[in-house]
Order: C-alpha cells, then sequence, then structure tokens
C-alpha cells in the first residue's frame, strides 16, 4: 500500500516536472525542472526494485548529462525565451492528436493487451544479474554499442576542431626563433 | 521487527548520525584553524574555552547573527536555494555510510547504520554527483563575473575528477565482489602474513588509494584543488556575493562532503572498523567505532596539512594532470586487478 502510494507520488512529481519544464520561460529552470523529472524516475526505477537502474539514472543522467546541460546555460548565459501563441496547426492538429493517442493507449492496454502483474525483483534488477546480462548473455552488442559510443565521440572532436586553425597555420619561416633573432639583431 | 520500532530506530539512528556529523564538520573547522596556524608558527583560536575548543559555537552564533544581504542583481530563488542544495546533498550521503558492527540494545539490535543498501556505493556516487549542482548554480546565480568563472571551474573540475574517482572504486569492488558497503569492509577482516592486515590499501589496491585520495582533494575543491575559490584571482569563486547563514552552508557542506570522502576512503581502502581489539567485554564492543573514527580523523589531518602544506595547481597543469595521468592509471589499475583476479580464479 505504501508502495503503490510511493510510487503514484513520484511519478506525479514526474509529470508535475515536465509540465513546468515547458512552463518556465528561462532556460536554467527548465533544466532543473528535467532533474527533477530525471530524480523522480530514479526513484521510480528503485520501487520496481530495479535499484542498480536508478543509481547508473542518478550518476549518469541527473549527475553528468544535466551538468553539461546547465553548464551549457551558463556559459551562453541564455536570457528568457519570449512566449508566442504557437501556431494554429499545432493547436488543432496537435490536441486533438494527443488526446486520441493516449485514449488508444489506454484502451489497448486495458482491453487487449496480454499484460499480467508481475512481482516486484522477479525481472533482474540487481548489479549482478545486470553483469551478466551485459558481459555475458549480450555481451557482443555491447561491445558494439561502445564502439559505436566511440565514433561518436571522435566525430564529435573533428566536428568541433576548427579546421582554419590547422590550415591557415603560419609557414615556419615566418617564425623566427628567438636565437635567430637576437643573432639577426645584431648583424644590423 | 515490527515497523513502528523499525520507524523509531531509524529516527533515532538518523538523528544520533547527523547530529554526530554536524558535529564533526564544526571541529573539522577548528582543527583547520589550529593546525594551520601551528603549520605557520601561529597559536589559532585560544580565546574561547580551553583550547579555543568553543570557538566552533561562537563562529556559529555569529553566523547567525551577520546580517543575510541579499544583493539586488542575483537571481533570487536560485541564490537561496543554491546554498540548501549543496548542504542537503553533502549531509544526504552519511546515510548509507557504516560506523561499526551490529550492536544489541536489549531486546533489539541494529547495524551502525541508518541504511545498508546493496548499492550503497553507487548511492554514495550518485548524491555527491548531485552535489555540484550547489556550487554551479550559485556561481550562475549570483550574476557576478568572478562567481561564474567559480561556478564554471568547480563543476568543470568536479565532472572530471568524478571519472578517475569512480574508475578507481572499481578495483576494490572487483576485488570485494559487492557494492555493499558492510561487504566490502567485512571482506577486508584478518591479517595475511600474519602481521599485515588485510586491508584493501595492502592488498593489492594501493595505486587506487593514491588515485582515489587525489580525486577526492579535486572533488572537494581543496588545495591544491582549489580553483574555484582561488582568492588571489576570483575573490572568492562560487560564493562571493553570500553572506551569514547561506555562506555557512557552503562551508559546512564542503566540510560535510570532507567527512564522507574521509568516511569512504577508510571503509574502502583501510579497513573500515578492522583494528586490533582486546580489553574488557565493554571496551570490545566500542573498539570497532572508535578504529573508525580514529581512521577518519587521519584523514581529515591529512586534508589540512596538504592545504596548508602544498600551493595551487595552475587551471590547465589541473585538467592535464586528471585526464592524461589519473584516468590512465585509474584503467590501468582496472586492468590489472581484473587479469589477476581473473588469473587467480
Amino acid at each position: 500500500m505504501l508502495h503503490l502510494i510511493l510510487f503514484l507520488f513520484f511519478g506525479a512529481i514526474c509529470v508535475a516536472g515536465a509540465i513546468n519544464l515547458l512552463a518556465q520561460s528561462h532556460p536554467i529552470n527548465s533544466a532543473l525542472s528535467l532533474i527533477v523529472v530525471m530524480a523522480a524516475l530514479a526513484a521510480e526505477y528503485l520501487l520496481l526494485g530495479a535499484e542498480f537502474v536508478a543509481a547508473v539514472q542518478v550518476i549518469v543522467y541527473a549527475g553528468a548529462i544535466m551538468v553539461l546541460f546547465v553548464i551549457t546555460i551558463m556559459l551562453l548565459n541564455a536570457g528568457k525565451e519570449e512566449h508566442t501563441k504557437g501556431s494554429r496547426v499545432a493547436i488543432l492538429l496537435g490536441v486533438p492528436g494527443v488526446i486520441t493517442g493516449a485514449v488508444l493507449v489506454a484502451w489497448t492496454l486495458l482491453f487487449r493487451g496480454h499484460t499480467s502483474s508481475v512481482t516486484i525483483g522477479a525481472e533482474p534488477g540487481s548489479p549482478q544479474a545486470i553483469a551478466r546480462l551485459l558481459f555475458h548473455d549480450f555481451l557482443l552488442p555491447f561491445e558494439v554499442t561502445s564502439v559505436l559510443i566511440l565514433i561518436a565521440i571522435m566525430g564529435a572532436v573533428v566536428l568541433a576542431s576548427r579546421p582554419e586553425a590547422v590550415a591557415h597555420r603560419p609557414a615556419k619561416s615566418d617564425h623566427k626563433e628567438l636565437p635567430e633573432l637576437v643573432a639577426s639583431g645584431k648583424e644590423h | 521487527m515490527s515497523i513502528t520500532t523499525f520507524i523509531i530506530i531509524s529516527i533515532i539512528k538518523s538523528v544520533a548520525v547527523i547530529g554526530v556529523l554536524l558535529t564533526a564538520v564544526a571541529y573539522s573547522v577548528w582543527l583547520e584553524r589550529k593546525v594551520s596556524a601551528h603549520i605557520q608558527n601561529r597559536w589559532g583560536p585560544t580565546r574561547v574555552g580551553p583550547f579555543g575548543l568553543l570557538q566552533p559555537l561562537a563562529d556559529g552564533a555569529k553566523f547567525i547573527f551577520k546580517e543575510d544581504l541579499t544583493q539586488p542583481h542575483v537571481y533570487k530563488p536560485l541564490y537561496i536555494a543554491a546554498p540548501m542544495i549543496a548542504l542537503v546533498f553533502a549531509i544526504t550521503s552519511i546515510s548509507v555510510i557504516p560506523f561499526g558492527n551490529w550492536v544489541n540494545l536489549g531486546p533489539w539490535g541494529t547495524y551502525l547504520q541508518i541504511t545498508d543498501l546493496n548499492i550503497g556505493l553507487l548511492v554514495v556516487l550518485g548524491i555527491t554527483s548531485m552535489g555540484v549542482y550547489g556550487v554551479a548554480l550559485a556561481g550562475w546565480a549570483s550574476n557576478n563575473k568572478y562567481s561564474l568563472l567559480g561556478g564554471l571551474r568547480a563543476s568543470a573540475q568536479m565532472i572530471s575528477y568524478e571519472v578517475s574517482l569512480g574508475l578507481s572504486l572499481v578495483g576494490v569492488l572487483i576485488v570485494s565482489g559487492s557494492m555493499s558497503l558492510r561487504d566490502i569492509v567485512d571482506y577486508q577482516g584478518g591479517v595475511f602474513w600474519h602481521f599485515i592486515p588485510r586491508w584493501n590499501i595492502f592488498h593489492g589496491q594501493t595505486l587506487a588509494f593514491f588515485i582515489y585520495l587525489i580525486s577526492a582533494y579535486a572533488e572537494t575543491n581543496r588545495t591544491p584543488f582549489d580553483l574555484p575559490e582561488a582568492e588571489s584571482e576570483l575573490v572568492a569563486g562560487y560564493h562571493t556575493e553570500y553572506s551569514a547563514m547561506k555562506f555557512a552552508m557552503f562551508f559546512m557542506a564542503e566540510y560535510a562532503n570532507m567527512v564522507t570522502v574521509a568516511c569512504l576512503a577508510t571503509l574502502l581502502f583501510l579497513g573500515g572498523w578492522h583494528g586490533p581489539i582486546f580489553g574488557p567485554p565493554i571496551l570490545q564492543a566500542v573498539m570497532p567505532v572508535v578504529w573508525f573514527c580514529l581512521k577518519v580523523f587521519f584523514f581529515m589531518f591529512l586534508y589540512v596539512w596538504v592545504r596548508w602544506t602544498l600551493p595551487r595547481f595552475r587551471y590547465d597543469q589541473l585538467m592535464a594532470f586528471g585526464w592524461k595521468v589519473l584516468l590512465p592509471l585509474a584503467v590501468l589499475n582496472i586492468v590489472v586487478t581484473a587479469l589477476i583476479v581473473a588469473w587467480r580464479a
């Protein structure tokens, strides 16, 4: 019972944070709302018995990635955004679309899905179980993913490096070493 | 144990642990002032109480009665929230730290720990990684270039050294095979070669210990890594615009983080509460906690000693050292430890 109350409580925090993320006009408030969403999601994972995923969610998403978001906003010193009314097409098509989608998903889950309840802890959630899955059962996909991430990192480095700084490096002859300068000064 | 007793015992433990932690924080400030004074051939605080022992209380009273300035140019909500964020996360991480073994209190018994989790180490890492926001937001919300620079430096430094800090712990996790801090300490009991304690620092994780120690100094923004508040260039860094209790909260957060990091070092590398146990039964019951406190005190003293001995790094040296020296060494430690464990198995 307490479990269900806590689950609903963190779910409500999660949704409230997500709505606040959209409603806030200042980017840093939106980023902080996103952190709240991430942390609330971690609490939900913890309540579902996936403690390792919860810890990683906090360390990686709420801790590391969102810090980069916040640093970027701080560095750019992004100011307040202006709220516009939004396009009429988005309101006319988007709102009915979202409602239809939500109703469809709820209907499928309630009447058509062959879902059954699972007791907490029945699915692998402990660090040992996840390590066995990652490094034993799914070793190849895991390694391929890490190579993919490495490629992405190298791509980011290549894109971020300024090509003109490499191309227009002054030729060596333009620079005189200090002893040469001193020597040429002596000659004059 | 019924749910009521569980809640009552948990509340008692939480209050006791937080009380001890805050007292430890206050007296680490006293220790810092006293040791720094003796290093510089001065006396330090001597007026309030014997040996200046009541100085922390006087400091606290002073902080409370100071005028709490809020500059007109700050972004108020975050300016007020930032010190709270820093302090809350600094104090929360103590909740999974074990101090000693099982104790019996009449009909009930409890571990000397607020809660034992099987991912205890990850919880500490997660909570400390959230502590960056306090510093970063303080720098930004102050709307002051020195504060902003300090906040940026702090967050860049903390996320850089968090990598080596986390990786230096992997070796310990490999040999002990658990992420529960209690299991890690239990693994370090006993001796080898008849006299050397089987603590991780003597048992293969020496390199990891020094990587951890250096990264921990950087994580807590202490000299020689105190670039975020380098007073010779940034006035006071991220807390330039803070005064009274708001400043004191940053101060307490820094010392609480130091205590947590020292506790973690004790648990992971120095065998936690293991040590020679002798004497009458009542003494035997208390000894483990005494050993734990002595080891933590040793780390706190080391912190102060290093601060008043070493000069500050330059910023590029700090980043180069973190990424080009500590990180490869930490990875090397993991590879070698893993190979040895695999070879033995």
